[in-house]
């Protein structure tokens, strides 16, 4: 992966997959190194991404490198009419690495294909989104052991959820049974099911969210978005159908984990927080390994 | 060649005759082969019947011969189409159109949030369906179908 661009997860085979993950787990054991000590990375967010930002710069800094960069476009010279291209020939300059998001599809490819520096993808609209593809890919192989011949429920927005359709193309190297759960205007597009099809993978879709969760290895949940929907009665009818409460947990087998990518509105209880099997928000403590063993392979410093 | 078509569209001495495109397709095969800026002479004929296509256009350009990579992506829009190649009058090859593996600078991307469609870059496409078209945008990873798909100019 030295001085390669992270940009789509569908540019890395699984053995790459694997390689990060395996860095990812030296990073937890010892996540305060100063390999990136000297290095300048470059943070840029045209558009605000609280989370993201912080896991990336809580990264950086615990692998005692420099940032530089903006939280959002109107502080920058973009607010100005600065092409994309500009930008980035520009800050590849100041930089050894570029964590860019952006909210226009296919940005950060553009960017790679500009830029002296390797690129991170850290959200590019509703396209990629890489880095929380491994991070979900390290959540479940640590909490399952394996990523092997897992039964995987997703549970939302299934249609416009970029995060699913990630995980989705990643899991699908590992045997995994796939399970949608979502009302009928947020179903997985049909593209995503030909892909599984032409694969031999199984997959079932439920209306419903019920006790059919008893089976999961994993449940995935999404927010599901009140733009997505034409007509706001539908929206608060959806909103209230496809919320996981504690009592839906009793009878889960005991492995079973609940990812989420957060941020949550309403659609797993707070009550469900204390639930052991409740692993959001170590998942986002996952992130910041992740990042670490991303910077670190394309640095080339691991 | 039967004689309604000589009276509507005339013979050439040499050159290329593109045939079998459909109708609709006229003006965006002229777009893509540029044919606006070439000094040859050029007649085309449209709205003409055919069995296969309905209505068919065809276009004649006097003294150019087009190279394979140039004249294959008519394809996307006229993927019949049939080229005769003119010397003297007489046909001295024929040909047919092949869509090409990616597709560079020739097509719209469909997805509005793509970057192309924002700063100046040139598009770029993987064709992931030869029988029936369909490009997948190497920037955004869209697909572009034949419905929705539009020349640059
Ligand atoms: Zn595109």
């Amino acid at each position: 992966m030295k001085n390669r661009s992270l940009i789509s997860i569908n540019d890395y085979s699984k053995e790459e997959y694997i390689k990060i993950l395996d860095l990812a787990a030296e990073f937890e054991k010892n996540p305060d190194q100063d390999i990136l000590k000297g290095k300048v990375i470059a943070t840029l967010f045209f558009e605000p991404s609280t989370r993201t930002r912080l896991s990336f710069e809580s990264a950086i800094n615990r692998l005692g490198g420099r940032i530089i960069g903006f939280t959002d476009a109107t502080s920058s010279s973009v607010s100005k009419g600065e092409s994309l291209n500009d930008t980035i020939r520009t800050v590849a300059n100041y930089s050894d690495l570029i964590v860019m998001r952006h909210p226009l599809e296919g940005s950060a490819r553009h960017a790679s294909e500009v830029s002296s520096v390797p690129i991170i993808n850290a959200g590019d609209g509703a396209n990629q989104h890489p880095t929380q593809t491994l991070l979900d890919l390290y959540s479940i192989r640590k909490t399952q052991g394996t990523l092997d011949n897992l039964n995987l429920f997703l549970v939302g927005d299934l249609k416009y959820g970029r995060t699913v359709h990630s995980l989705l193309m990643a899991m699908s190297h590992f045997n995994t049974t796939f399970n949608f759960i979502s009302p009928v205007e947020l179903q997985m597009p049909n593209e995503y099911k030909i892909y599984l099809d032409n694969l031999g993978l199984k997959y079932y879709e439920h209306l419903d969210f019920t006790d059919i969760i008893s089976r999961a290895d994993i449940v995935y949940m999404t927010r599901v978005q009140k733009e997505r929907f034409s007509d706001p009665i539908e929206y608060e009818k959806t909103k209230n159908t496809y919320v996981l409460k504690n009592t839906m947990l009793q009878n889960t087998k005991p492995n079973m984990k609940i990812l989420h990518p957060l941020p949550r509105v309403n659609e797993i209880s707070v009550d469900v927080d204390e639930n052991e099997k409740a692993y959001y928000f170590t998942q986002a403590l996952n992130g910041v390994y992740t990042r670490q063993a991303i910077l670190a392979s394309i640095l080339g410093l691991q | 060649m039967n004689e309604s078509k000589k009276l509507s569209v005339s013979a050439i001495k040499e050159g290329t005759v593109i045939d079998h495109i459909p109708a609709a397709s006229l003006f965006k095969v002229l777009t893509i082969l540029d044919l606006e800026s070439l000094k040859s002479q050029i007649t085309f004929g449209t709205n003409l019947y055919s069995k296969n296509l309905g209505l068919k256009a065809i276009i004649k350009v006097s003294n150019k011969f087009f190279k394979d990579n140039e004249i294959n992506k008519i394809a996307l829009v006229a993927p019949e189409a049939k080229l005769n190649i003119i010397t003297d009058y007489e046909v001295v090859e024929k040909k047919i159109v092949q869509i090409p593996e990616n597709v560079v600078g020739i097509v719209k991307c469909v997805n509005p949030k793509c970057i192309t469609n924002h700063d100046e870059i040139v598009t770029r496409f993987t064709v992931i369906n030869k029988s029936d078209v369909a490009l997948k945008c190497h920037y955004c990873e869209k697909i572009t179908d034949q419905a929705q798909m539009k020349i640059l100019k």
